[in-house]
């Protein structure tokens, strides 16, 4: 049967969905009473038609046309907003959020689906409903209730637009390091100064305001992170008055151009506190696991556009002949004929379908409140799809040789605007230290162990258990090492590893859900799944070797010789 | 103002549509079906009316097999308020005059209808024909092909646009009108309105309840019959011409040898 365009697999999605982590069972939950399996899917067809029809379209000329600095605002192409406003007026962006805060209680992992369509008809566009639900979010957490009630309700009809503020141009991953001030007025109200960066959708005319979130330090509060508060900036004070918060430079990017991303100076300007002084990175860190797996779907969603593309180009791209063919006056075959394009296409999918089960069952563990283990599986979420995503859309551009490489063909912008991924919300660099670090020390990892056994006995996959059996052997060393810094030099290595392990667990997961289906689908599951198992799951033993010897390579590397 | 639309579930067009081995009918369980495009403005004008008339009522008709509830659900989180389904499984191969004998009785079951609405040709049959049958078989005034649609009291006035050029209709409801495809742009549903539309009313009917002969419906009622029916031939390799300078010449020769010029 035929997908309706080249965005998402519609019968992925059900598969994934449906048949392999069963969603509908969520609707014995109270929080999911109202929903069935009807609402879902009614959801979800809802989300393909608006990405298809208002979102896509547009993604080039996203590209192509970037956002402008003019006269000191930011002017955007015509076709930004009402796609924004059609989402808003859908009620999309409230639906995972609480009835009492307007929205629809629809399961986080639904959400997850409904996302990655939008992420992957256009990312660009996407962003500026992502960081207002993100700010409304913390927002509903950590707010007064008066501040929750002025803005909140416009930001969810789309009349009002968030950002996050968080880096500094000296301080990005070590926030530690800001010095953006908070002066408390005699009010309430505290008086900011300083320089954000990187902030995007920091200035822009889509609504009546934009609500920024700002992290700074009120003076003489405590040094490092303990100092740091959270505050509310608009950008149009209550009284209508404009807030000095200065557009001082756009930053030009590889990809996501159609997100304007901006310097931004607080010269006095006004701010409400949110949540408690000194709090202000615990509130934004209760937020950054979610944004850390909206991040992983982002990766699984591009990852799998461009494996699409890259499967209809090779369908229907006639070049060369069989191996075996002696004949040049033969008709040339569909270059999917070829094994080694079907290698590219199978280690596409074996990515894009893998990191997309693994930011949905993540999705599921917030709405079964499994909290542990998500917490462990966070920065995999978020490391994974955005290392492995990419690389299957570099495979894409390979597949469509020459004319992948042009501006005429979809994957280049894909691989463009997925190369952010593996930086923002994080680094790999920080996500391996936060899992080595602190997360495979938590009950979530024995959690994680234990699901995963269970799979590879169910499965009668020997290859998956001593896999398992190394990772827990080799995490056990690294514990027992009493010096820190040789413990944790090689922990992106050791997140590669256990991110390898993880969605070879979650492919051997999915083949058992086919059962004994014989359909394209669910043989193509199996395909993929052996894929995994035969070509990466063996990359996963010279990673974890090399970690077993507490490797000094990197340490011992002296600054001065590279 | 009791408005009242008939919908249709109809085979994707982006999906590859077949026909059954057996009996020549659409094989719908092979694609993927969802409400015809022209029924979503159909269902459209209706909301609109609504919006415009307080106290109106927007009731969707359908008749097909049980998965066209999934296509009265579209419509009911598009805003309509309740819907009456048509399912038995004797309907299977109904015709065109069939349908319509069939919705004039499901019509009936309704009372105080002011204007009855539909597309003004399914994209799978594409007869194009049942809007006006109903009428003719409820003895109302048809209007068809409407481009734009306007109720004042108790007249609809609409601009019917076909190839032969406009004509301004009017008539006194009720009044069966269907809609073209330039009629609208239709809304999307919203997330609160595909919560609703699982709590709106859907009234189920057999022929029986609905007072339909079994003889005026079904396959063997139909008064065509489709013989025999083949898939399209795949796309050939061509032919190519080598140009020894008269390239234009073959390539004519060719056109006109596949009666093209």
């Amino acid at each position: 049967m035929h997908e309706r365009n080249l965005i998402l697999s519609r019968r992925d999605l059900e598969f994934l969905l449906h048949d392999w982590l069963r969603v509908e069972e969520l609707t014995a939950l109270p929080r999911f009473a109202e929903h069935s399996r009807e609402t879902f899917d009614a959801v979800l067809e809802l989300a393909a038609d608006l990405a298809t029809e208002r979102f896509a379209p547009h993604n080039k000329r996203n590209d192509a046309e970037e956002p402008r600095f003019e006269e000191g605002r930011v002017v955007l192409h015509d076709e930004v907003a009402p796609a924004l406003r059609a989402a808003a007026e859908a009620g999309l962006l409230s639906a995972t959020m609480d009835e009492s805060a307007g929205g629809l209680q629809l399961p986080h992992v639904v959400g997850t689906a409904v996302q990655a369509w939008f992420h992957a008809a256009n990312v660009g566009t996407w962003a500026y409903a992502m960081l207002t639900v993100a700010n409304a979010n913390l927002l509903l957490a950590h707010a007064a209730p008066e501040l929750v009630e002025r803005y909140v309700p416009d930001m969810l009809a789309g009349r009002v637009h968030g950002t996050m503020c968080l880096s500094e141009p000296q301080a990005g991953s070590s926030l530690a390091d800001i010095t953006t001030r908070a002066e408390p007025r005699s009010d309430g109200t505290h008086v900011l100064t300083g320089t954000k960066m990187w902030i995007s959708g920091g200035d822009h005319e889509l609504g009546e305001n934009i609500v920024h979130l700002v992290l700074a330090k009120v003076p003489g509060g405590p040094p490092g992170v303990k100092g740091i508060s959270l505050f509310l900036v608009p950008k149009v004070l209550p009284d209508g008055t404009r807030n000095p918060v200065v557009l001082t430079g756009i930053n030009h990017k590889m990809g996501w151009r159609g997100t304007v991303n901006t310097v931004l100076s607080f010269e006095g300007a006004t701010g409400w506190l949110v949540g408690a002084e000194g709090r202000g990175l615990a509130a934004m860190f209760h937020m950054m696991n979610e944004a850390r797996v909206g991040v992983g779907a982002g990766a699984a969603a591009l990852a799998y556009t461009g494996y699409l593309k890259s499967l209809d180009y090779a369908k229907s791209r006639p070049q060369g002949r069989p191996a075996g063919a002696k004949n040049p006056s033969t008709p040339m075959v569909p270059i999917i004929e070829h094994a080694d394009v079907r290698r590219m296409l199978l280690a596409q999918k074996a990515y894009a379908e893998g990191a997309l089960a693994l930011v949905l069952y993540c999705g599921m563990l917030v709405d079964t409140g499994e909290r542990e283990l998500l917490e462990v599986l966070t920065p995999i979420a978020k490391s994974w799809p955005s290392q492995w995503g990419l690389e299957a859309n570099a495979l894409a551009i390979q597949v469509h040789g020459g004319y992948g490489y042009t501006r005429e063909y979809d994957v280049e912008q894909h691989y463009r605007d997925n190369r952010l991924n593996p930086i923002h919300e994080g680094t790999h660099g920080i996500q391996g230290a936060d899992l080595l670090g602190r997360k495979v020390r938590t009950p979530g990892f024995e959690q994680l162990c234990a699901r995963i056994a269970d799979t590879a006995a169910r499965a009668g996959s020997k290859e998956l258990q001593q896999a398992l059996d190394r990772l827990v052997e080799v995490t056990e060393i690294l514990h027992a090492h009493p010096d820190a810094e040789e413990r944790l030099a090689n922990a992106s290595v050791y997140l590669e590893a256990a991110g390898h392990i993880v969605v070879a667990w979650l492919w051997v997961d999915q083949a058992l859900a086919t059962g004994d289906r014989q359909d394209a689908l669910a043989r193509g599951k199996r395909a993929a799944a052996q894929y995994f198992l035969r070509f990466e799951l063996p990359k996963v033993g010279p990673q974890l070797e090399l970690l077993a010897t507490l490797d000094r390579t990197t340490l011992d590397t002296e600054p001065t010789w590279l | 103002m009791n408005i009242v639309v008939l919908v249709k579930q109809v085979p994707d067009t982006y999906s590859e549509r077949k026909l059954s081995s057996g009996d020549h009918t659409l094989d719908r369980d092979a694609t993927d079906a969802v409400l015809d495009e022209i029924d979503e403005r159909a269902v459209e004008s209706a909301l609109q009316l609504k919006e415009a008339n307080d106290g109106s009522e927007v009731t969707v008709v359908a008749m097909g097999p049980d998965r066209a509830t999934d296509a009265i659900r579209k419509a009911l989180s598009m805003g309509a308020d309740k819907a009456v389904h048509l399912s038995d499984e004797a309907i299977h191969g109904t015709d065109a005059i069939g349908t319509a004998k069939a919705l004039v009785k499901v019509l009936g079951t309704l009372e105080g209808t002011d204007l009855v609405l539909a597309g003004n040709e399914a994209s799978d049959g594409r007869t194009g024909a049942v809007p006006a049958m109903v009428a003719e078989l409820l003895g109302l005034p048809s209007l068809t092909h409407a481009r734009e649609l306007t109720v004042d009291g108790g007249t609809v006035t609409v601009r019917r646009e076909t190839d032969d050029g406009v004509t301004v209709l009017t008539a006194e409801l009720p009044a069966v009108v269907s809609v073209n495809e330039k009629i609208n742009e239709p809304r999307y549903p919203s997330f609160k309105g595909i919560m609703a539309a699982k709590k709106k009313p859907v009234t189920t009917l057999t022929l029986a309840d609905a007072g339909i002969e079994p003889s005026d419906v079904g396959l063997s009622a139909a008064w065509s019959t489709v013989t025999e029916s083949n898939p399209k031939p795949p796309k050939s390799g061509g032919e190519k011409v080598e140009d020894e300078g008269d390239g234009g010449s073959k390539i004519a020769a060719f056109l006109v040898g596949q009666k093209l010029i």
